[in-house]
C-alpha cells in the first residue's frame, strides 16, 4: 500500500478540478481511480471535506457502484463477463478457467501481482460471447485456450 | 487514392480489426501504394467482421472475415482494385441481411468515419436540426409525437408526450438526459450507435434541448464502453468548434451544451430516476414517482430523459417528417427497432427493421438457427428482466402489445438465444442472483425478495416439498411485480416465472402442471 501522503496532492488536483462541476462526486471518483488505480481509504475524509458531505455519504457511494475499488489492483485487471449471452456460448467454462489459472475468486489478485479478475455484467460485445477485457482491450469468442494465450502476452509485455 | 474502410466499432476490434489495419497500413507503405484507411462503425454482420471494405469505380466491394495474416494474399488478388478472393463478398449492401432492413436510425452506421463531421455532413447529417431551428417548440414535438415513436429503453413511453410535458413544465433551467447505460445483456445497438455515428445522438439531443426549452444535456455513459466514450467525445468536440453546439448554434442564438458522464457500474442506474441520482453524484437509488422526471428531473429541474436510440431516432423524423417515419412498424409499435441477435446463433449482429417481423424470421432468416447446430430452445428478449419465450411462441411479431400478451417485453430489442443443453432453472436462479447483486436496495420486495427467491428455487431443485416452494416462488413473484418501486424488483420475475412455466421439467416439476 502505498504512502498516502504521495497521493494527497493528486486527490488534492482532482477535487479542485472539479469544483465547480455539478454533481461532482462521481467525476472525481472516477480521476482518482484513473489516477491511482484504486481510491485510498484516507482520501474519502479529504473528498467529504471538499464535498462539505458526511464520510458515510462518500464512503456509501463508493461501495454502491461495482467499478471503484479501495484496493490497489494489479498490474493488469482482467473482467470477465458473467451476463446471459456469455453464458449461452460456455461463459461459465471461461469463468472457471480463469479462476483456476490465475489462482483467485472474483475481486483477487494473482499472487505475482500481474492480474486482478472482475466479474462484469455486460461488455456490449453479445455478438461474440463470451467476452472479456484486460484493461481497455476488448476480447471476443474468448475459449479456455484464447484466454491463455492473451494472459500469457500481457505476461510477457510487463515482463 | 484508395480509400478503404475497416472499423473500430468495440465487436470488431476484439476481434482483430487493429491488428488487420495496422497490417494493411504496413503492406500499403512497404509496397508504395497510396491508401487511406478510414475507421468506420460497423455494419453489424458481425460473423463477417472483420470486414475490409475497397471503395472501387464500381462501388464497395468487401472482404470477410479478414485476419491480419491474410492482408499479403489479398493484396496480391487485387483487393484494391475490388478482385475475386476466397474472402471477396461483393457490395455489403446486397447481402440478404443487409438489403432486407429499413435502416433509418442506423443509415450512417458502417459507412462513414464517425468522428467526420463532413462526412456527417455528406450524408444528410444535421438536417433535422436545420429544419427544427426554423420551426417553434410546440411544432417540433408534434413531429415526435406524429411519429409514434415510442422509448426505445424498456417502458416504451410515448416520446411527444414526455416531450410535451417538459415544454409545459415552466422552469428557468431544464435538462435533457440520454440514458446510455445500456447494461442489458444482448444489447449492443446504443453502443454502435455512440461508436458508429456520434453526431446523429448529438443532433437528436440538441434538437431535443430546442424542443423543450433545455440548454444542458448529459450523456450518461455505462463505463464498460470506453470506445463509446472517446467517439462521442471527440464529435462533441468537433459540434462545439463548428458551431452545432454551444452558446449560439447556427446562429440562431439558441444554446445547447453537452457533456459526457460516466457511470460506474451499476446496473440500476440505467432506470431513469437512479440514473438522476448518480448524475447528482449519489448512490442510485430509485426515487419515488411522481413527481415524474420531466416535472422534477436532474437537479429538481424539469428533464428530458430519453434513451440512447431514442434519441438517435430524433434526426430522421425532422429531417423526414414524423409520417415518415410512423409509416414503418405495425399496430401501435411504430418505425423500427434496431435488433441485437446474440449468444448461441450462428449469424450473430445488429438489424434495424420495422416492427412486425416474427421471432421465428428473426432467429432462422436472419439469424441461420443456432451456432452450435442443436435445437433453440429459450430465447430471452429484453435483457436480464425480460422473459424467456419458448419455440411455441416464436410465432409471435415483435410488437409491444404483442409480446406483452404473452407476458413477454421488446425492451431494448436484445435477443439472447440459448440452445436445447440449457438448463432453465440455473437461469431462473441467475435472474434472481443477479437482483441480489443490482438491487439499489431501497424497497424490500427487490432487496430481500431477490434473496428469499434464489433459496426457494434452490429447494425446489433439491426436490424439497416441490409444491408448497413452487407457489411460495409464485407468490414471491407476485410480491414482487405488484410491490417492487421500479422495473427492477418488478420485472425480475418475467424471467423467472417464463422458465418455470414454460420450462417446469428443469425444476424436476411434472411438464403437466404447466401452468402457462
Amino acid at each position: 500500500m502505498q504512502d498516502y501522503h504521495l497521493q494527497k496532492n493528486v486527490v488534492a488536483k482532482i477535487l479542485a478540478e472539479h469544483e465547480s462541476m455539478p454533481g461532482n462526486l462521481l467525476p472525481v471518483l472516477h480521476g482518482i481511480q484513473d489516477a491511482l488505480g484504486y481510491i485510498p481509504t484516507e482520501a474519502v475524509a479529504d473528498i467529504a471535506d471538499a464535498l462539505n458531505q458526511s464520510i458515510a455519504e462518500i464512503h456509501g457511494v463508493i461501495s454502491f457502484y461495482h467499478y471503484f475499488r479501495q484496493t490497489p489492483p494489479g498490474k493488469n485487471t482482467i473482467r470477465v463477463c458473467r451476463a446471459e449471452s456469455c453464458q449461452a456460448m460456455n461463459g461459465k467454462t471461461l469463468e472457471e478457467h480463469a479462476k483456476k489459472q490465475l489462482n483467485v475468486d472474483w475481486h483477487g489478485t494473482s499472487a505475482d501481482g500481474e492480474f486482478s479478475l472482475e466479474p462484469v455484467f455486460c461488455l456490449g460485445n453479445c455478438a461474440c460471447s463470451p467476452s472479456m477485457t484486460v484493461n481497455n482491450e476488448v476480447y471476443g469468442r474468448v475459449t479456455p485456450e484464447r484466454f491463455d494465450e492473451i494472459i500469457a502476452n500481457y505476461r510477457g509485455a510487463v515482463e | 487514392m484508395t480509400r478503404v474502410f475497416i472499423s473500430r466499432d468495440s465487436t470488431v476490434l476484439s476481434l482483430g480489426a487493429n491488428q488487420v489495419a495496422s497490417a494493411l497500413q504496413q503492406a500499403c507503405e512497404s509496397g508504395g501504394l497510396n491508401v487511406e484507411i478510414v475507421r468506420n462503425g460497423s455494419r453489424g454482420l458481425f460473423w463477417l467482421e472483420p470486414l475490409v471494405e475497397v471503395e472501387t469505380t464500381a462501388g464497395r466491394v468487401a472482404y470477410g472475415p479478414v485476419q491480419s495474416q491474410d492482408i499479403p494474399a489479398l493484396l496480391e488478388a487485387g483487393m484494391l482494385e475490388g478482385k475475386e478472393h476466397p474472402l471477396y463478398l461483393g457490395n455489403i449492401e446486397e447481402l440478404p441481411y443487409f438489403k432486407d432492413q429499413n435502416r433509418l436510425t442506423f443509415a450512417r452506421v458502417g459507412i462513414t468515419d464517425p468522428v467526420s463531421l463532413d462526412d456527417y455532413l455528406a450524408h444528410e447529417g444535421y438536417r433535422g436540426l436545420r429544419n427544427a431551428l426554423d420551426m417553434s417548440p410546440q411544432d417540433i414535438v408534434q413531429q415526435v409525437t406524429d411519429s409514434g415513436l415510442r422509448g426505445r429503453g424498456g417502458a416504451a413511453f410515448p416520446t411527444g408526450i414526455k416531450w410535451n410535458t417538459v415544454l409545459n413544465a415552466p422552469a428557468e433551467q431544464k435538462y435533457i438526459v440520454c440514458n446510455a447505460d445500456e447494461g442489458d445483456s444482448g444489447t449492443f445497438s446504443d453502443r454502435m450507435v455512440m461508436e458508429g455515428d456520434p453526431f446523429v445522438l448529438i443532433e437528436g439531443m440538441t434538437i431535443a434541448g430546442l424542443a423543450v426549452g433545455a440548454t444542458q444535456g448529459y450523456i450518461y455513459l455505462r463505463v464498460e464502453y470506453p470506445h463509446a466514450g472517446a467517439a462521442l467525445n471527440e464529435a462533441i468536440e468537433k459540434a462545439y468548434a463548428n458551431g452545432y453546439l454551444g452558446d449560439d448554434i447556427l446562429g440562431s442564438g439558441k444554446s445547447f451544451h453537452l457533456e459526457v458522464r460516466l457511470g460506474a457500474g451499476a446496473y440500476i442506474c440505467g432506470e431513469e430516476t437512479s440514473l438522476l441520482e448518480s448524475l447528482e453524484g449519489k448512490r442510485g437509488l430509485v426515487r419515488f414517482k411522481p413527481p415524474l422526471p420531466a416535472i422534477v428531473g436532474l437537479f429538481g429541474k424539469p428533464t428530458i430523459v430519453n434513451n440512447v436510440i431514442s434519441l438517435a431516432s430524433v434526426p430522421i423524423i425532422l429531417d423526414k417528417g414524423g409520417e415518415y417515419y410512423r409509416d414503418y412498424g405495425m399496430g401501435r409499435s411504430r418505425g423500427t427497432l434496431p435488433l441485437q441477435l446474440a449468444g448461441n446463433i450462428k449469424y450473430p449482429g445488429l438489424f434495424e427493421a420495422a416492427f412486425g417481423l416474427t421471432l421465428r424470421e428473426i432467429l432462422y432468416d436472419y439469424g441461420g438457427g443456432s451456432a452450435s447446430g442443436r435445437p433453440i430452445r429459450a430465447v430471452q428478449v429484453g435483457g436480464p428482466l425480460g422473459a424467456y419465450v419458448p419455440e411455441s411462441q416464436f410465432d409471435t411479431p415483435l410488437d409491444y402489445e404483442a409480446f406483452s400478451a404473452i407476458s413477454a417485453v421488446v425492451g431494448h430489442g436484445g435477443i439472447v438465444v440459448h440452445d436445447d443443453t440449457v438448463d432453465m432453472a440455473e437461469m431462473a436462479r441467475y435472474a434472481m442472483e443477479f437482483c441480489v447483486e443490482e438491487s439499489c436496495g431501497k424497497c424490500t420486495p427487490c432487496r430481500i425478495g431477490s434473496t428469499r427467491g434464489v433459496e426457494v428455487i434452490d429447494r425446489i431443485v433439491e426436490g424439497r416439498q416441490k409444491d408448497m416452494n413452487t407457489q411460495l416462488l409464485r407468490d414471491l413473484c407476485d410480491t414482487m411485480i405488484n410491490g417492487s418501486l421500479c422495473a427492477m424488483g418488478g420485472m425480475t420475475p418475467f424471467p423467472v416465472l417464463s422458465a418455470l412455466n414454460h420450462f417446469p421439467e428443469d425444476f424436476g416439476l411434472d411438464k403437466a402442471s404447466d401452468a402457462a
